[in-house]
């Protein structure tokens, strides 16, 4: 297999774009790429999107995204994971770059989700979870989360004051994105006092819903050192599926899928999470984030709550966690995410991310999630010049 | 021999005073209460309708029947507010309880007398020997319309029992009925609540039917008021039936066990089938109960049972009708009350 | 619309009797039944229904329902670990949802679940109650 590097990035900025349609959202993030990468013409496009058929009456995104980026007759992917969608979107273009099949991959991930009312999003979202078993209860995101909640606080004692902290770091990273959604900051009293949504979780603790898209394009190492500038290396991948419903899995406290792949990855690099400098993860809510810490062995199970009151997680913090501001802040277009977090990882590892920049950032990691944890698919990628 | 082998009901846990009803509308409590012998009914749940309730009292029937459900020949469901206009009550309920799909159905409106009705006719076709085992269902989460006397009593509630002629528990002894065309209570199709004839529904209505029912029945076992331990008459609050015994010559210890309704309301097609099963619920084997429905329309049924020595046996099988009756009630007020039964308008 | 209506009458076993499957092999309970067995990978199965007991594993309290579920709000839903050793997904009513707790016991009980619109199908199932003997 060939190694693969990430040569271009770029993304829209995210919120509430009502003048932009899926099309656009999709082909601007995509120049913005291409203009980075000083490339114009690619051999395949892979797009990540939850739902273009709920959100958009509009499926076929593939075709759609390589019309209209002028990229007619190039053959083109959508990918469909849930909020996995951008992650696996990587990696199938990963894929077709270390199989040789492509020389110049593009991965695009993409959701435009306030062109239906609350409701719909909702029903949408919801389609994620298991129909049958789970949605057809009342059960929404925030509710499936929050019972992971309640059982966390239940078997380690995390505190609400915790379950809050994640949000409080992610919006302080925020508010220096210019892309991000919520580009300001947030107080733990403002967090704990929003508006109830799904018992323990508020408002604050949650994900918003937005429209956006990122890009990133995949060559094989080559073609990157020809570059002569700094560029990232993907250097191990690791994804892993679990019961799509909540109540069969083995621990309603631990998400082993998020385990199992991020294992994988590291199985793959040839390192250990010791080795991470900081992470980009999938904190769809707060909740997510401690459970993601845990998962990944940042820490140990049950420590991710007074980890994060520790500051461990915080930009200057021994293991930075969502130095964009994550998808609280950023924002959650859900196929976007997964490419968002390649792109925030690499302009890390460039030494690009002005005042969000990690010192010292060599190897980062990606973790990108499906559902209530029913996929996950982690990217760990090295910084070379 | 024939008779019930089994009976279940249920009784939402939500509960509305007269006086949260009263105080909305500006009418005098305290003469309600007096005036019908009634404090409080029960309320259903947004999430339950006769065809919830007529399952749970069902499935209590068959825990104390201790039977496969397969072993069920015919469901008759007799309510007044069963929810598809077309599309049977029965089925839902054969389904919920494995009965289908050798089972006879049929779903019954006689205003308060359909549950009756399946008892009445299931009984007799167990007698004939065409099923082995049939259940007759009485449930209701009839409506009052809002400001109306009827609002004070329209309850919610359901009573099903089992007929078989092997392990019975209350035989039966015989059974009567009274029926003439008289308009004193109705719905339209179409319309959300009913209409009545104000206190037409009284003597010419309730009494004629009951009482000629009652004594047709008597006439016809040869039997009197003192020979019975226990009668329950239709309650559609808690003076009618009272009077009714008074005229009928029956006593107060007669009729109290299965009195019902001055906490509970009126539950329509449940009302004297839950009766029956709150006395079942006391009664001594060896014991004789007169039960008299009353249906709108109008009629009664009349039934006579005796209870063996088997119904002690099976009673605690399946909660008893005054433990949902009288415990774990959950208060709400008339804000609650109104939005649970859907009589607040809302946008499409 | 009608088109939902296939689904629904599918989806009535286990809705109505909670029609569980048992692994003849390995006795794993699979809610709902499977063709294949995740724990020994056997393919028959024996039909069971389950209790509808158990004790409330975690639960959260809706307050931004989804729609058609807007007159429940606020409402419980809940995990909750039969007897048979099983976890299943479900509303809690008939309570304060304020008031659970981890551990509460449970039992289930047929109600209605939804309705497609006005003039749509009723659609039924399971929901849990508090275990009150009622």
């Amino acid at each position: 297999m060939k190694e693969v590097a990430i040569i271009g990035i770029g993304m829209t900025k995210w919120g509430e774009l009502w003048e932009k349609s899926i099309r656009d959202l999709t082909t601007e993030a995509a120049l913005k790429c291409l203009d980075d990468a000083g490339v114009d013409k690619v051999d395949t496009i892979t797009v990540g999107a939850m739902s273009g058929g709920l959100f958009n009456g509009q499926e076929h995104l593939a075709s759609i995204a390589a019309d209209y980026l002028g990229q007619r007759f190039v053959p083109a992917t959508r990918v469909e994971s849930a909020c996995a969608s951008g992650g696996l979107a990587v990696k199938t273009a990963y894929m077709e770059v270390a199989s040789g099949l492509a020389q110049y991959a593009l991965a695009i991930g993409v959701e435009k989700m306030t062109d239906v009312d609350g409701g719909e999003a909702t029903f949408a979202l919801a389609t994620a979870a298991d129909q049958d078993y789970e949605a057809f209860h009342g059960i929404t995101f925030p509710g499936l989360y929050a019972m992971m909640a309640y059982a966390h606080m239940e078997k380690y004692g995390t505190t609400l004051e915790q379950l809050a902290q994640p949000a409080v770091k992610n919006h302080t990273n925020g508010s220096m994105n210019p892309n991000a959604q919520f580009p300001f900051k947030v107080t733990l009293e403002q967090v704990m006092n929003s508006t109830k949504v799904a018992d323990p979780l508020r408002l604050l603790h949650c994900s918003p819903i937005t429209d956006g898209a990122a890009a990133v394009l995949l060559a094989p190492v080559e073609v990157a050192k020809k570059m002569n500038k700094p560029y990232a290396v993907i250097i191990g991948i690791g994804h892993a599926t679990d019961s799509i419903a909540l109540c069969q899995r083995k621990d309603l406290c631990k998400l082993d899928a998020v385990e199992q792949a991020a294992q994988r990855a590291l199985k793959m690099a040839g390192k250990t999470i010791k080795d991470i400098d900081f992470a980009e993860v999938h904190d769809c809510f707060t909740i997510a984030e401690i459970m993601v810490m845990e998962a990944l062995g940042v820490v140990e199970p049950g420590q991710g709550g007074p980890a994060c009151m520790d500051g461990l997680t915080a930009l200057d913090g021994k293991f930075p966690i969502n130095p964009s501001g994550g998808l609280k802040s950023k924002g959650h277009p859900v196929g976007a995410t997964g490419v968002a977090q390649i792109y925030e990882t690499v302009s890390q590892l460039r030494g690009e991310a002005g005042d969000r920049q990690v010192k010292n950032a060599g190897i980062g990691m990606t973790q990108n999630m499906g559902g209530s944890g029913a996929s996950s698919i982690t990217h760990i990628l090295e910084a070379r010049s | 021999m024939v008779g019930i082998v089994g009976y279940g009901t249920h009784i939402p846990r939500y509960r509305i005073k007269v006086e949260e009803i009263a105080k909305v509308w500006g009418a005098d409590a305290p003469a309600f209460k007096k005036g019908l012998n009634l404090n409080e009914k029960s309320v259903p749940a947004p999430d339950e309708d006769c065809v919830t309730l007529s399952v749970s009292a069902a499935r209590n029937a068959v825990l104390r029947a201790n039977i496969d459900p397969q072993e069920i020949g015919a469901i008759y469901v007799g309510s007044e507010s069963h929810p598809y206009a077309v599309k049977p009550t029965g089925t839902i309920v054969a389904e919920a309880l494995g009965a289908c799909p050798y089972v006879h159905t049929a779903d019954l409106e006689f205003a308060c007398k359909a549950g009756t009705e399946g008892m009445f006719i299931g009984l007799h076709l167990v007698k004939s020997g065409v099923v082995s085992y049939a259940m007759g269902i009485g449930a209701d989460t009839s409506q009052g319309a809002p400001g109306d006397a009827l609002e004070y009593s329209a309850a919610a509630g359901a009573a099903a029992f089992l007929m078989g002629s092997e392990n019975i528990i209350a035989e039966l002894v015989d059974t009567h009925c009274y029926m003439t065309d008289t308009p004193d209570f109705w719905r339209r199709e179409h319309a959300h609540y009913p209409e009545h004839g104000g206190r037409f529904t009284g003597k010419p209505a309730y009494e004629k039917h009951i009482d000629g029912a009652t004594n047709a029945m008597l006439d016809k076992a040869k039997m009197k008021p003192e020979d019975f331990d226990y009668v329950i008459f239709h309650q559609p609050n808690g003076k009618f039936p009272a009077n009714a015994a008074k005229r009928l010559g029956f006593k107060e210890p007669q009729y109290k066990h299965g009195l019902l309704c001055p906490t509970l309301g009126n539950t329509y097609s449940g009302s004297s089938p839950m009766g029956l099963a709150a006395t079942l619920d006391e009664a001594e084997p060896g014991q004789l109960i007169l039960l008299v429905s009353y249906g709108s329309g109008s009629g009664s049924d009349a039934f006579i049972f005796r209870t063996t020595k088997l119904l002690p046996d099976v009673r605690d099988l399946a909660p008893r009708a005054r433990k949902q009756l009288d415990e774990h009630k959950m208060y709400i007020e008339y804000g609650t009350y109104a939005k649970f039964r859907r009589k607040i308008l809302k946008p499409e | 619309m009608n088109m939902h209506v296939p689904r629904h009458w599918r989806e009535i076993p286990k809705r109505y009797r909670m029609e569980a499957g048992k692994c003849k092999k390995c006795g794993s309970i699979q809610f709902p039944a499977r063709l294949i067995c995740p724990d020994c990978s056997a393919r028959e199965f024996e039909t069971i229904r389950l209790s509808g007991k158990g004790k409330l594993t975690t639960y959260t309290v809706i307050r931004v329902a989804p729609s058609g579920f807007g007159d429940l709000t606020p409402y419980a839903v809940a995990i909750v670990k039969l007897d048979e050793g099983i976890q299943v997904m479900g509303q809690v009513c008939d309570c304060d949802p304020e008031t659970l707790k981890i551990g509460d016991p449970v039992a289930t009980q047929f109600r209605r679940m939804n309705e497609e619109g006005k003039t749509g199908m009723l659609i039924y199932g399971f929901k849990f109650v508090p275990d009150l003997g009622l």
